[in-house]
């Protein structure tokens, strides 16, 4: 019986955070800690010719200064990327501190390690590089060009890969034999995620045991001792130990295996002292890697009833300077495959081609992947329904896969497991007022204003898997979720787990699939993360994994658990094991009162007096969850959107959203899933944006350049939801965690075209922000 | 150079030598290790720094310590007394108004000011009394409330 999944229990983590109690990593203070400050570089594209650190070493609290070639000599190996995209991917090296040359601004280039934070700032601006400035470039078309700065001598083209999926002649095929066709091209522009807390790593090396503790702000501190065990360091994992404490965030910024992880691993075993590094935010907007950045073209055609034939796409991802982690699956393996939508495309073919510039790597970034697969969609979807003089709501009704059809293999890999499309738009559309709302927008217009009302109807792909797949298309690691659960004598229970929460409230969703799962009370379990020598093994927090795949796999170490409880059980009532039942934390002998209660059982575990030989005394086990595919949560969000048009300025007056995320643990926590994503993705749409100037500057290198929403930039949403549970995990859970930012993207800049369409305005590039939407009304243009 | 301070933290007096340039973040982080005071930016826009300096919200990243001798400062650390939460404290419990926890501090210092002044706010009100707070989990939405709920 469920007494806690489906509640909206309160979160347990909540009491150290509204009291200042939180341990975040820069919290942390080691005796004989050390400050490390790292010098950047202030040129996008440069060689080094030398390095003078004299000066800086004679500085008062200075311990030790290193640059890229100590570690060379060192034979610290380079940043890995996790993910190979085709044979031919160039992969050139990253070398955590730059040696010989700097590929963008904050490329580091010597680590200045002092007695406090204030000293190693100091000592830093007395570090003397000599740079030959080299010409840059930061657009990935342009990256491509004959001529362009080459960054790398392993892809003289700037192209690490090219990468196609779908069936090209039938695509080709199907636009030609379209009785329409829309075509858009779409700047799906360069973000920096801005998790508040700054990206933070402590080294701290024990010399007697030989071992590395590293403190680190990471989503998935097991892959990263992976990374930098098997790639970077070269030192076995035993001796390793990753604790990522509360993370104040993370987006997928801090997914990446970062330079400054290896930087305290490998000096803090040279000085044998603590090292931390936090960085600034300026430090941040430089160095935490970006998102997104495509550049587009779309073609979609339908037959003369508004079915969908073919789409064909054709997208330049700029990679930055370097391949991050994940930077290669992202706009391929994640872009790519979610191009059907919500819909029965036949044939989809899309090229990405993969570009270095002299610009931050890019990485994940909150839907990665998603959110630009469902705008290009969505915003053709728009486009076409306005070219074909059709109602949106209903051209997507028409295209939508029908709920027999799942499982659904659409024409791009994936085999979706289940959806019921229809009734989250009518939903939707009855949340807002749909055609109250249209009227409205008529009468609006007549009077001169400018109301907007946009779609889209999304689809995720939560819990990338089955691990089979993942090494399938490249991906150097699997994608199981590893979980222990350990029953104390006490009845108390402790449950393990390789997800990571930074912010999702899992110590309160695990807990409460323990509880439930136990028969106990969520105050008698904990849940602990983040610490790779507490738990056996786990692949972290992204990707709207974690319940998905993190909380199945506690589920399945719950109920190997029960079975041995339950012989244990058996043997304190003197019954068959088969006869027993549990329900409300008890094992009953069927069609008795005998009964024996999981504290008893516990106990009963770890004093076993007078055991039979064959039952093993204790009451904890692991286990591994190794999805047999995807999670492809769906949902309609829509909203209704008003421009001043003497300013521009878009006001965002209703925002409804219904959402399918498949069974749900936590409302509450779901609900504030969606929020937080929604506002992302508003901010994407009218004031994000990463500018470069042609030098390789970071125009938007501050908080007070890089506009990320307000509290009173945003109204209040209205969420609710429609529930069909995925077939292929006991829990029957989907995931939620970039839902909103997936459909609001999409969702908000359908609104503020449709707004502005009947001006003649056929297109805008993101951000829309006020000026830009100015000179759309006013015949200007795009800038 | 240092100079000598007294401030008065949370109700405990300290006196401390500190160099001038030290930021009162810096000091009430690092010398006193109340941690719960957070640093998200360096240019006072994220607010998660903000404090109570004699009773008004102030972002101890544009402070220095110096400039708090002979005050009173209040810290997240000193919000709730003889072992109970704040309203404000409760409120962002009972609403979920945080996720990551990060920015929460500075949040709720800042609104405690704002109520100390209003009352009964409307939502717009407590929309724009949090100009100076960034929140990148929870789009607003429950800190929203939270700061409602604690109103009433």
């Amino acid at each position: 019986m469920s007494k806690y999944i489906g509640a909206s229990v309160k979160r347990k983590e909540d009491g150290r955070f509204i009291t200042g109690r939180g341990r975040y990593t820069d919290d942390i203070v080691l005796p004989n800690m050390t400050h490390a400050y790292i010098v950047r570089s202030p040129h996008a594209h440069a060689k080094i010719k030398s390095i003078n650190v004299d000066q800086a070493k004679a500085q008062p609290g200075v311990v030790a200064i290193f640059t890229g070639k100590d570690m060379e000599a060192d034979g610290v190996g380079s940043v890995p990327n996790g993910w190979q995209i085709g044979e031919d991917m160039k992969e050139p090296p990253h070398p955590p501190l730059a040696v010989g040359k700097v590929r963008h601004v904050g490329d580091g280039v010597a680590v200045v390690i002092a007695e406090d934070r204030y000293a190693a700032k100091d000592a830093a601006e007395l570090v003397e590089v000599d740079y030959e400035i080299l010409p840059a470039v930061t657009d990935g078309a342009k990256a491509m060009e004959k001529g362009a700065p080459a960054l790398h001598d392993e892809a003289p083209d700037n192209v690490s890969f090219v990468w196609e999926l779908g069936d090209k002649d039938a695509a080709d095929n199907a636009l030609k034999n379209s009785h329409r066709t829309t075509k858009l091209e779409i700047v799906n522009q360069r973000l920096i995620a801005n998790a508040i807390e700054p990206r933070s790593a402590i080294g701290d090396y024990d010399a007697g045991r030989d071992e590395l503790t590293l403190y680190t702000s990471s989503q998935n501190p097991h892959l990263i001792r992976l990374l930098m065990c098997a790639f970077v360091l070269g030192i076995p994992e035993h001796k390793v130990r990753i604790i990522s404490p509360d993370v104040g965030g993370g987006f997928g910024s801090k997914i990446c295996h970062y330079p400054e992880e290896i930087i305290m691993s490998w000096a803090t075993r040279k000085i044998e002292r603590p090292i931390k590094w936090t960085a600034e935010r300026s430090e941040s907007y430089l160095t935490d890697a970006h998102g997104r950045d495509h550049h587009t073209t779309a073609e979609m055609g339908f037959d003369k009833d508004g079915n969908i034939l073919g789409l064909r796409v054709n997208t330049v991802a700029n990679l930055g300077a370097y391949l991050s982690t994940l930077a290669g699956g992202i706009p391929t393996w994640l872009y790519g495959t979610l191009l059907a939508g919500q819909y029965k495309t036949k044939s989809i073919y899309v090229q990405v081609t993969g570009v270095f510039t002299n610009t931050t790597p890019v990485d994940a970034y909150r839907g990665a992947g998603r959110p630009e697969a469902t705008y290009v969609i969505e915003r053709l979807m728009d486009t076409a329904a306005r070219e074909m003089n059709m109602d949106p709501a209903e051209l997507r009704r028409k295209n939508f896969i029908a709920p027999d059809a799942f499982p659904y293999q659409t024409p791009v890999v994936m085999q979706y497991d289940s959806g019921n499309y229809e009734p989250a738009l009518d939903k939707a559309l009855q949340m807002i007022n749909y055609k109250k709302l249209r009227e409205e927008q008529k009468q609006a217009r007549d009077q001169g204003r400018l109301l907007g009302i946009g779609f889209s109807a999304y689809i995720e792909a939560c819990g990338i898997a089955p691990s089979k797949v993942a090494g399938a298309i490249g991906l150097r690691a699997g994608l199981y979720e590893g979980a222990s659960v350990r029953v104390h004598p006490t009845g108390k229970v402790m449950v393990y787990t390789g997800s990571h929460s930074h912010g999702q409230g899992h110590e309160t969703t695990f807990a409460q699939v323990a509880a439930d799962g136990f028969g106990i009370s969520i105050d008698d379990v904990e849940v602990v993360h983040g610490d790779t020598a507490q738990i056996p093994f786990g692949m972290g927090t992204y990707g709207s994994r974690s319940i998905a795949v993190g909380g199945n796999a506690i589920y399945k170490a719950i109920e190997k658990i029960k079975e041995k409880a339950k012989k244990i059980a058996a043997h304190k009532l003197e019954a068959s094991a088969d006869d027993l039942e549990f329900a409300d934390g008890s094992w009953t002998v069927k069609g008795t009162d005998k009964s024996v209660t999981f504290a008893e059982v516990a106990l009963i575990a770890y004093v076993p007096h007078d055991y039979p030989e064959d039952l093993e005394p204790g009451l904890e086990d692991n286990a591994f969850w190794d999805p047999k595919n995807f999670t492809f949560p769906f949902g309609t969000h829509i909203c209704s959107v008003e421009i001043d048009p003497d300013t521009g300025k878009v006001k965002i007056l209703k925002y409804v959203a219904v959402d399918d995320v498949g069974n749900v643990i936590n409302p509450m926590i779901v609900d504030g899933q969606l929020h937080g994503g929604i506002a992302q993705g508003a901010g994407q749409v009218l004031w994000e944006e990463a500018v470069y100037d042609d030098s390789g500057q970071l125009l938007t290198g501050t908080m007070m350049d890089y506009a990320i929403p307000k509290a009173d930039d945003l109204p209040s949403f209205e969420i609710d939801r429609t529930t069909t549970p995925c077939p292929d995990n006991p829990l029957g859970v989907k995931g939620a965690g970039e839902a909103g930012t997936i459909a609001s993207t999409a969702c908000i800049a359908n609104a503020v075209i449709d707004a502005v369409a009947h001006l003649g305005v056929k297109d805008l590039q993101m951000p829309f922000t006020p000026q830009r939407v100015w000179n759309a009304i006013h015949g200007n243009g795009n800038r | 150079m240092t100079h000598t301070i007294n401030v008065n933290v949370n109700g405990v007096a300290h006196e401390a030598q500190v160099e001038p340039r030290v930021l009162l973040v810096h000091f009430l982080r690092d010398d006193l290790r109340l941690t719960g005071t957070h640093i998200g930016c360096d240019t006072s826009q994220c607010g998660a720094c903000t404090v109570l300096v004699d009773g008004i919200s102030s972002k101890s990243c544009t402070m220095f310590a110096v400039q708090a001798d002979g005050r009173e400062v209040t810290t997240i650390e000193g919000l709730a007394k003889n072992g109970e939460l704040h309203p404000l404290q409760e409120a962002f419990r009972e609403e979920h108004g945080l996720q990551c926890g990060f920015c929460t501090p500075g949040v709720i210092l800042s609104v405690y000011d704002f109520l100390q002044h209003n009352s009964k706010p409307n939502e717009e009100e407590i929309r724009h009394a949090l100009e100076g707070n960034y929140c990148r989990c929870t789009g607003y939405h429950n800190i929203v409330k939270a700061v409602q709920k604690a109103a009433e």
